[in-house]
């Protein structure tokens, strides 16, 4: 009970000072057979020495240390040591939302730093801050579309990320209109004839893409654009990996772009927590959901921050509201912004150039090596192949060698059995990724040597 | 550099004296940097080659930094923030309780840290056991026989607790059409209704500040769907009628959904499972002490009874072959997923280091501090502040401005005036069924000493509000920057930096 601030003396004087004899008395009005009359089956309380040993046990439980080559939707960059020794401030992480604006204005402008930041790098006009995560916001996204579009029916590319999509479809099963989905082709982008059929019917509200997409391809965010925009429909640019904006163009012809900002410092962690983010054009912002915080004045005339434009949100629109989110994912966002700022206008170029060099590596190793790699577009940190081996096997001998080898894809992609996605980005070694290549490509054919760059650039 | 006189002084010495801090762009300057990556082990890329539809030249306005401005900034920035670590945060319904640091040790070891959620489950076994006692350590303290943890706040887990509730109907043969919702609770709940397809109905508060049964007998029909439930109430009060409309609502084949944001003032005392609750959420962020970090992350878990169970997110964590845990994602009643992943895992953590540092019998002690502590408020604010209830509460009271706006002086600006004497400031206007509320959650964290100050400062604004209101109203006087014009900022919306205009 060491985070308790009281004796048991001052919890006697307390009471009598209530006119009460015992504690039990402030809970006499809770009905009798609603309270609980015996001890929570719970351990008692333990010491710190106790717990940490007991969670160590745990972390030790869990590939700990081992090389990881998986990515879909959780990237390991490394992160800056500045994020951890600021948001470990109390005034950062134990404060909350900033309803009270003349003693919050720290935590206010951060978000507006990151607002434009997040505007900065996406060609957006505005952003809010923030969603649960990417896949949230993916959802958030089709609802808003809808919104704006009067339009019902939602159309997703499979090649974004599975969860998502399922996420998507959790948050529409009771939404009239429906979802509907448009496939790949060869290359592993959007199979565009399909998605224009798709859009044909003149119901669409959303066209959802992802790029890179699920299979590390990248996309064509203005070709994707004009064919929704020529039905009448939005583009949702999805992007999971913000990483690739140092590199990528931006998603400036999207009308609104739902990020998962984990790339950005935000540690892998088993899921979460994340922070998804909301961009979109500033007409639209009405419609937009979540936090946003604008310029203010106060009574000299100097410059501040204040939460805006509620008549969004629950707590003042209740069923009305835009969404029902209130609790987000500020301290996450706050950690992007600090890794936004640390590597700044070249050093997130520098990163993603390092990001795409190190997975060109892995793609040429394999190539090299005989494993068939799927998808030629190009990719930016993530890519496909299908080894000629079961992955079961490939995945024991790399765990045994402290590798975590690519993610199997046939439980998502029934005609993708037996590939991988496998995700290299800045922090693998070449070492790491010459025992990646040799274990995939155990029982490969070598080609010749000229095959290769054609099947890896075409 | 500018000469220093007498008169600029203060502009020059305002960055130490008061840490103001231009914003990260305004700062910046060409060239400058913070970071440096080790040298490439490969080949440098091709891009011409590798992203033939070529890349971006440049980030307009993105910023350039040396490591050490930026510490001073996030700093300086930082020092404009109030926090818990400062003081009393007494925010009602948000549970602003000590956020202890073997939490954040404890979250960031790096087997739990750096773990990859699509790790193959046998390189996750810790992470799995780590969710597993943590479901079974909620489903014991609600009473409740199932728990996922996927949903990111309170909110999503509404969403989900109503999905489910939906389900269960459908699968019934009606998912019905309503969802009877009271006027006294949270904007989340209502809103959530409407993204599960419900319409809302308003259910009416009593005299006592409690749901009125009449109301409750004429609307509970079988359109109904479920009744949302903040038990104790945003009054802080509990629905002492609760056994009546558990039954009411399920005489009529309808389910009992209980918003638990409140469980602070229940857990040890009292389970929503032994009152005839359905489903519910939670709020880690509340009750267990993850920490709120300047509005999030948290997480919101739903624990239901066990015929709900089918319904439940996938994937599960269940009991594999040879004592291991393993994901099921086979299950066909369920209603999908609500979030990518297993949710916010980090505060999962946290919150099991919080339930064990506890204990059985210190989670008990914690919530009936935090019913002293709010029960001692109310006391010895009840002869300066209006008490529009006069039910026994728990865990927070809520006041009126009625004594107050007499003078003109309203509950916003009693909250500002607060900020002198240096606390935050209670929940403004929020329940909405009191006029001009004051809403105030202490938490157990808070000593008598500190619960002293707060009423002595409470005290002193009501004594002002009578004798000097417009010294109130034009609150605050002494933080470093005065009322913000929030009307303004919303006509006229400014969201984010832009360069200045040439010329
Ligand atoms: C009573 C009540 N219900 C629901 C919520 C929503 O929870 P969250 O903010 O975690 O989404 C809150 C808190 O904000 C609350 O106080």
């Amino acid at each position: 009970m060491r985070y308790l601030p009281k004796s048991d003396v001052i919890r006697r004087e307390m009471l009598s000072t209530l006119g009460l004899e015992n504690v039990d008395q402030l809970f006499a009005h809770i009905p009798e057979y609603c309270r609980l009359r015996r001890p929570l089956n719970l351990p008692a309380g333990r010491s710190e020495p106790e717990i940490l040993e007991d969670f160590r046990a745990l972390a030790e439980d869990n590939a700990a240390g081992y090389a990881s080559f998986l990515g879909a939707g959780a990237y390991h960059h490394f992160r800056p040591v500045l994020i951890e020794a600021l948001i470990s401030r109390g005034e950062w992480f134990t404060a909350y939302t900033p309803y009270q604006p003349e003693i919050s204005q720290g935590t206010l402008q951060s978000i507006f730093e990151f607002q434009t930041m997040i505007c900065q790098l996406t060609g957006m006009e505005v952003a809010n801050a923030s969603m649960y995560d990417g896949s949230t916001a993916m959802a958030e996204a089709a609802l808003m579309a809808r919104r704006l579009t009067g339009k019902s029916a939602l159309l997703a590319a499979r090649s974004t990320h599975p969860q998502y999509r399922e996420v998507l479809a959790t948050y529409l099963q009771h939404q009239p209109g429906g979802l509907r989905e448009f496939g790949y082709g060869e290359s592993g982008a959007v199979d565009a004839e399909q998605l224009e059929r798709e859009l044909r019917a003149g119901d669409v509200a959303a066209v959802l893409l992802q790029s890179p997409n699920f299979f590390g391809t990248v996309e064509d965010w203005e070709a994707a654009a004009r064919l929704a925009h020529a039905h009448g429909a939005l583009l949702v640019a999805v992007i999971a990996e913000p990483v690739s904006l140092g590199l990528l163009p931006p998603p400036a012809a999207a009308d609104i772009v739902a990020l998962e900002a984990q790339g950005f410092g935000i540690p892998v962690g088993f899921g979460g927590p994340y922070a998804g983010v909301l961009a979109t054009r500033q007409k639209y912002v009405r419609s937009l959901p979540g936090r946003l915080v604008g310029e203010a004045r106060d009574r000299q005339g100097r410059r501040g921050y204040v939460l805006t434009l509620a008549t969004r949100e629950q707590h003042i629109r209740r069923e009305k509201a835009t969404s029902n989110i209130c609790t987000n994912q500020a301290l996450c966002a706050l950690m992007a912004s600090i890794f936004m700022a640390v590597y700044g206008r070249e050093g997130l170029r520098e990163l993603a150039k390092q990001n795409l060099a190190k997975a060109d590596y892995a793609a040429r190793a394999f190539a090299a090596a005989g494993v068939e790699l799927l998808f030629p577009a190009p990719r930016f940190h993530e890519l496909v192949a299908r080894p000629r081996r079961p992955l079961a096997e490939i995945e024991a001998e790399l765990l045994a060698a402290r590798i975590v080898p690519g993610l199997p894809l046939g439980p998502w992609y029934g005609e993708l059995e037996g590939a991988a996605l496998i995700c290299v980005t800045e922090t693998a070694t070449r070492d790491a990724i010459d025992k990646l290549a040799a274990a995939y490509a155990a029982g490969a054919r070598r080609p010749a040597r000229q095959a290769k760059e054609v099947s890896l650039h075409t | 550099m500018p000469e220093i006189t007498p008169e600029n002084t203060p502009a020059l010495a305002a960055t130490h004296i008061q840490s103001d801090e231009p914003l990260l762009f305004e700062i910046s300057s060409p060239g400058k940097r913070a970071w440096q990556l080790p040298p490439l082990d490969v080949p440098e890329a091709d891009l011409e080659l590798l992203l033939p539809a070529g890349t971006r030249d440049d980030i307009a306005g993105f910023p350039e930094l040396s490591e050490i401005e930026l510490v001073r900034h996030y700093t300086r920035l930082s020092t404009w923030n109030y926090a818990i670590d400062q003081g009393l945060y007494p925010l009602g319904s948000c549970t602003m309780k000590y956020n202890s640091r073997l939490n954040e040790v404890v979250a960031r070891l790096e087997g739990l840290a750096e773990g990859h959620p699509l790790q193959p489950a046998a390189v996750m076994q810790g992470a799995l056991r780590l969710m597993r006692r943590l479901e079974a350590a909620l489903a014991e303290i609600t009473g409740m026989d199932a728990v996922t943890l996927q949903p990111a706040a309170g909110a999503q887990g509404e969403l989900t607790g109503i999905l489910i509730i939906r389900a269960c109907l459908a699968a019934r043969g009606n998912p019905r059409a309503k969802i009877l919702i009271p006027d006294s609770a949270h904007g989340t709940n209502p809103a959530t209704a409407a993204i599960a397809g419900y319409r809302v109905e308003n259910l009416r508060s009593d005299a006592r500040g409690l749901v009125e049964l009449s109301s409750l007998e004429r609307l509970m029909d079988e359109s109904v769907a479920a009744l949302m439930l903040t038990n104790p109430n945003t009054l802080g009060l509990f629905e002492e009628d609760i056994h009546r409309i558990a039954e009411l609502v399920h005489a009529r084949g309808g389910l009992l959904y209980m918003d638990g944001a409140n469980m602070n003032a229940l857990v040890g005392r009292a389970r929503p499972g032994d009152f005839g609750v359905d489903v519910m959420h939670l709020n880690l962020h509340k009750t267990f002490s993850t920490p709120h970090g300047g509005g999030g992350p948290g997480a919101g878990p739903v624990a239901v009874k066990s015929f709900l169970e089918p319904f439940l997110p996938v994937p599960r964590i269940v009991e594999g072959e040879a004592g291991g845990l393993r994901l099921e994602t086979d299950r066909p009643a369920s209603i999908g997923r609500v979030r990518a992943f297993f949710g916010n895992f980090g505060m999962f953590v946290r919150a099991l280091a919080y339930i064990l540092a506890n204990g059985s019998d210190g989670l008990k002690q914690t919530t009936d501090d935090a019913v002293l502590n709010a029960n001692y408020i109310r006391q010895q604010l009840e002869d300066s502040y209006a008490l529009p209830y006069a039910t026994p509460s728990l865990h927070e009271c809520v006041f009126s401005d009625r004594l107050q706006a007499r003078q003109g002086v309203h509950t916003g600006d009693i909250a500002k005036r607060l900020m002198d004497y240096g606390f935050h400031p209670y929940t403004v206007s929020f329940p909405l069924i009191v006029p001009g509320a004051l809403m105030i959650e202490p938490t157990e964290s808070e000593s008598r000493e500190e619960l002293d100050r707060f009423i002595a400062a409470m005290r002193a604004i009501a004594r002002e509000a009578e004798t000097a209101p417009e010294l109130v109203q034009a609150a605050p006087h002494r933080t470093r920057i005065s009322r913000l014009d929030e009307a303004a900022a919303a006509r006229q919306p400014v969201l984010r930096w832009q360069p200045k205009a040439q010329g």
